[in-house]
Parts: structure tokens; C-alpha cells; sequence
């Protein structure tokens, strides 16, 4: 099986990471908005984890900070796999794109953008990329209810354009 | 030539000649504005030097609805902005609203030429969050499955992309081999794509009595199969002309990138999620990961011929460990109880009747599960809320982060050529757009 946890040690300079939790075998390293692009940083050239696996965000809601945003980075040499988690409130869901230090992160968090409206501060070309320019609000955010959109026709547009869902103001 | 290619005609909104219908040019948000568009072209194409060129979504050779804007100067791409989201269907909103068992359906939708291996990712991820062993007669055939679904997939790479790049007869004796594969899944699950066979805990039932017959056959046909495809296209000039040196990316780009699978392997990088974190007992079976060195489009068709080779033994393997048992787990919380139980079980009726109308509940927390699909890493972001539906399900879609360095590998190519490059990255636009 892959390396557990309690086999590899994470020296992480002080300030960095509030808390370490462990579930299911999994370290999540818990950090905040200012130290999260050092984290990775540090965490991609002295740490060795090379590959960005996966960033994506969550939502608590109706907790007050509504927004996980996960880091989930693997490293090629030493077969391990790491998650960073930040938490941000709705009133303030910026964070620092995490471009510069891994380039993949461009489409990954431009979905973000798209699907969580979480907006990455210095992303190179953060635009929609999933759902149309036009649409409004983001839709994985959990108070925006599933529904079914019919397809708007002539003859039905104005009733199929009054009922899209929209962002609880 | 910008402004002018990317503003839409007043007339061509108008929807019907009467008045309310039409929608002028400031109330349509255009995909781009010629500000972000600036930002992702040459200033070339400011002045009109090279142009640009529309490919896609409609195109057959973008292997779905994949749109790419390009920036040629004659016949060189510039710049390839590649534009996804035609197939969005919110696979991962509409999970969230359904039971753990009744999502299962859905992953089947992502990357609909492996539905297989979507299922084992989702349903790993949710043996991982609930904590439930999986028998071991279910884990062999799971491995016969996965490597099935692998072929299928590459079958499908191998026939549409010799097809792109212009060798017609690849693909019908591709769609020929396949037909095999597609008949064992109809045997297991009863359809021949959307199986929904794997679920949390096992398999739905067990494999009919003429399943081991059913892989020995192709077994015993397939490696003479796998020869005359390489008797057709390994040394075949033509199709050496139009993938070596293509498409060309570099291990360490190819790892800064994200990419995984047989497009990482193929620049060199020895990366497997069967190898480096096995699953459903992986490490017990002998196989190879093919590498590849230059990182072109020949070099990632190489990887993948093999790898129908090594899973062929992969299979040969399984079918030696295959032994009589139960193929779901008897935790009754997590698996619906067997059928003629209920007629003299209370508890059992119970049980059924709260996992088909409730489902199970899974503890908060968030676990990450990974398998090897046939196109890379497909993995299963879960998180639970205590509830029986997931608060978020996220697909790390192999396609889509495959994907997104076709721009850089594009620069410098010949239009043609981007073709190869595309079909050799072996998307399916269910798995990038989700």
C-alpha cells in the first residue's frame, strides 16, 4: 500500500500550517490566505512534491467560512501525497492564484472561479470555463438549489429566462 | 481584424422580427472580450499578420465538442486556446443531491469510453470514507474489469486516432475487438456502456457462468490482434512521418502540467497509480509500466500498445485467483441484503428498504481516492457531511488536466499536426467538461 503517514515527516518552517489533521490516512495541512503560496513553495522545491494534482473547492455553507479550498499535490519521488486546505468567507473569497508556483493550477482554478466564484488575485486569464459567459451566479455553491433549466425555445423564452436560477442576494 | 471577428452582427441576434426577441450586443456577454483575447494572442494578430481560425466544436477530429481558437500564420499554429465547457452537465452538482449508491450512475457519464473505472474511483472513495472491506473475490474481478475498460479505452484511442491522421482500416478492426469487450459488460451488467457494475462494497452481482469463457476468448485472440495492429502502423512510414517528433513534450513539463497516464509515461516518467498506490490488490499481480523517451505523439502510441500486452497478463493473472465467494460485503449498512432474504428477513427487509429509500450515512470528512484509468489518474475528491448524500463530489478528470498543455505542445506545429497531437492525448470531452 502506499506510504503511511506516520513513515514520512514534513519539516515545515514555523507559521506556516495552523494544524495537521489526519482522516483515513490522509494529511490535510491547514493554512490561511497569507502564508498559502509559501506553503506551496516551500512545499514544491524543498519538499519535493512536483505534481499538482488537484485543486478544487468545497462548500460548507451555512457555515460562516463557507469555502474549502483543497491542494491536493502528490510527489513523484517519495510516493506521497499531501492536501492543503484554506478556509475563506464568502465576504472575502479572494486568494493568491497559485499559478507561479505550479502552472496547471490556470484551468483548475479558473474552474473554481467558475463553478464556486472564488477569485484568484494575479491569475493570468481568470474566466469562465465550464459554463457559458452569460450565466450568471456560480453553480456549485450549495444555495443554488438543482434544477432542471428547460431548453429555451421562441415561444418559451421569456418564462425559461424568468425562472434561472439565480444568486440568493 | 480582432474586433471584428470576435463582434457579433446586430442582425444575427435578432431571433424572430418582432421586437421583444431581439437582443442587442450589450446585453450578450461574448465567450471572450477582445481585452482577454489580446492577452492570449500575438500582438501579430492585432495587426492582422496571422490569422485567426475557428476549429471546433462541430470538427471530427476534436474527438467531442472541443472548441480551439487558433492563431496560424499560414499553416503554423501561433497559439492554441483550446475552449471547453460544451458538455457540461454538472455531473458533480447533480451527485451531491443523490444517495452515495444512487451516484454511481453519473460517473459512469464522465468518461464514457472506461464507465468502469469511474465506478471504482467513486465507489473506492466511498469504501474509503465509510470504512467497508471489499471481499476478495470482488477485488480479482474488479482487476479483470479494470483492464478490460483499459483496452476498451485504448481501443477507442487507437482506432479514432489512426482514423484523424488518415489509417482508415485501424479503426474498424479496432470497433471489431471492442464488440468482445462490450459483450462481456453486457453479460456482467446487462448494458453494454453505462454498467453502474461496481458499487461501494463490491459488485452488484456475481459474473454470469459464461464470463470466464467470455475473457478466455479474448485472451486467446487478442495478442494476435495487438501484432496486426502493429504490423499496420509501427513501421508503417506514413504514420512514422506523422507522429515522431510531434507533439513533443518533456518529462519534467510534462509532470508541471499535471498530466498522468500514458501522455506523462510516454515523455519518460515512470508513474502509475497501479504501482506507486495500488488498489483492489494490484501489488500482487506481476506487470510492467511501459515508458516511452521522446515524449512525441509515437512514443505515447507505443506506451499505450503495450499496455494492452500488460494487461493481457494482468488478466491471465486474475483469472488464476479467481475463487468461489461473496462478491459484496455482508455489512448490511452499507450493501442491500440478497433478494431472497427479504422474504423471511425482518431485519433484512429493513435493511433493504432504508438503503433504497435513505442510503447509508457517511461520516464528515474529506478522503481522496485514485485508480488508473486508461486515459491517467481519475480521481474522486469526496467529502461527506454525516448525511447519506455527499456535500461535494469532485472528478480529477485525467482528460481535463491532460488537456490543458495542448496549447504549449501545439505552438510551432502544423495545423495538421495538431490533429495527431490531439488524438494522441486521448480526450473524451464527458471527462473533460464533466
Amino acid at each position: 500500500m502506499s506510504t503511511s503517514p506516520s513513515t514520512f515527516q514534513l519539516d515545515i518552517p514555523e507559521g506556516l500550517v495552523a494544524s495537521t489533521t489526519l482522516f483515513r490516512d490522509e494529511v490535510t495541512l491547514h493554512t490561511d490566505k497569507a502564508s498559502v503560496l509559501a506553503l506551496l513553495t516551500h512545499l514544491k522545491e524543498v519538499q519535493k512534491f512536483e505534481m499538482l494534482t488537484d485543486e478544487t473547492c468545497i462548500d460548507y455553507y451555512p457555515k460562516e467560512l463557507r469555502f474549502g479550498i483543497l491542494y491536493q499535490l502528490y510527489s513523484l519521488s517519495r510516493n506521497i501525497r499531501v492536501r492543503i486546505k484554506v478556509m475563506l468567507s464568502e465576504y472575502d473569497a479572494t486568494l493568491p492564484s497559485a499559478c507561479s508556483v505550479y502552472v496547471n493550477a490556470n484551468w483548475l482554478e479558473r474552474e473554481i472561479y467558475d463553478l464556486f466564484g472564488i477569485v484568484f488575485e494575479a491569475h493570468p486569464d481568470l474566466r469562465r470555463i465550464l459554463m457559458p459567459a452569460d450565466w450568471v451566479g456560480h453553480p456549485l455553491r450549495r444555495d443554488i438549489p438543482v434544477q432542471v433549466e428547460e431548453n429555451a425555445f421562441t415561444f418559451n423564452r421569456e418564462r425559461v429566462d424568468a425562472d434561472k436560477p439565480r444568486p440568493t442576494e | 481584424m480582432v474586433s471584428e471577428s470576435t463582434k457579433i452582427p446586430e442582425q444575427q441576434l435578432v431571433i424572430e422580427d418582432s421586437p421583444q426577441n431581439t437582443v442587442s450586443t450589450q446585453d450578450v456577454q461574448l465567450d471572450i472580450s477582445v481585452e482577454q483575447l489580446k492577452r492570449l494572442v500575438s500582438p501579430r494578430a492585432l495587426t492582422g499578420e496571422t490569422m485567426l481560425l475557428n476549429m471546433g466544436p462541430q470538427h471530427p477530429s476534436t474527438h467531442g465538442v472541443l472548441r480551439l481558437l487558433l492563431e496560424l500564420d499560414g499553416e503554423t499554429v501561433v497559439n492554441c486556446i483550446p475552449d471547453i465547457g460544451f458538455l457540461h452537465t454538472g455531473i458533480e452538482k447533480t451527485a451531491e443531491s443523490k444517495s452515495y449508491i444512487k451516484a454511481i450512475p453519473l460517473t459512469d457519464r464522465t468518461d464514457y469510453l472506461a464507465p468502469m473505472s469511474n465506478n471504482l474511483a467513486f465507489c473506492g472513495a466511498v469504501e474509503k470514507l465509510v470504512g467497508v472491506e471489499v471481499p476478495q473475490r470482488a477485488q480479482v474481478l474488479r482487476v479483470i474489469l479494470m483492464e478490460l475498460t483499459r483496452m476498451n479505452s485504448h481501443l477507442v484511442w487507437l482506432g479514432t486516432h489512426a482514423l484523424d491522421i488518415g489509417a482508415m482500416s485501424v479503426f474498424l478492426y479496432c470497433m471489431r475487438e471492442r464488440e468482445m469487450i462490450l459483450d462481456i459488460y453486457e453479460a456482467v451488467s446487462g448494458a453494454r456502456m453505462m454498467s453502474s457494475y461496481i458499487r461501494p462494497g463490491g459488485l452488484w452481482r456475481d459474473v454470469p457462468a459464461s464470463f470466464e469463457s467470455l475473457v478466455k476468448r479474448i485472451l486467446d485472440v487478442f495478442p494476435g490482434r495487438v501484432l496486426d495492429y502493429e504490423k499496420l502502423l509501427k513501421d508503417n512510414p506514413m504514420w512514422k512521418e506523422r507522429t515522431v517528433g510531434v507533439g513533443v513534450i518533456s518529462g519534467p513539463d510534462a509532470i508541471a502540467w499535471g498530466m498522468t497516464g500514458p501522455c506523462l509515461r510516454g515523455s519518460g516518467v515512470n508513474y502509475d497509480v497501479r504501482k506507486a498506490q495500488p488498489y483492489s490488490g494490484y501489488e500482487q499481480y506481476d506487470f510492467s509500466v511501459p515508458l516511452g523517451s521522446a515524449g512525441d505523439v509515437y512514443d505515447r502510441y507505443r506506451c499505450r500498445l503495450e499496455e494492452f500486452n500488460q494487461s493481457l497478463s494482468i488478466i491471465r493473472q486474475a483469472l488464476t485467483r479467481l475463487a468461489p465467494g461473496p462478491v459484496i460485503t455482508d455489512d448490511r449498512k452499507v450493501a442491500p441484503p440478497p433478494k431472497h432474504e427479504i422474504a423471511y428477513s425482518m431485519e433484512s427487509l429493513i435493511h433493504h428498504f432504508k438503503l433504497w429509500t435513505e442510503g447509508f450515512k457517511a461520516p464528515e470528512g474529506e478522503v481522496y481516492f485514485a485508480v488508473e484509468s486508461g486515459k491517467g489518474e481519475y480521481g474522486v475528491l469526496l467529502s461527506g457531511d454525516g448525511s447519506p448524500k455527499p456535500r461535494r463530489v469532485h472528478f480529477r478528470a485525467p482528460s481535463f488536466n491532460n488537456l490543458q498543455p495542448l496549447g504549449p505542445m501545439a505552438k510551432g506545429a502544423l495545423l495538421a499536426d495538431l490533429v495527431a497531437i490531439i488524438g494522441s492525448i486521448d480526450i473524451v470531452l464527458g471527462d473533460v467538461d464533466r
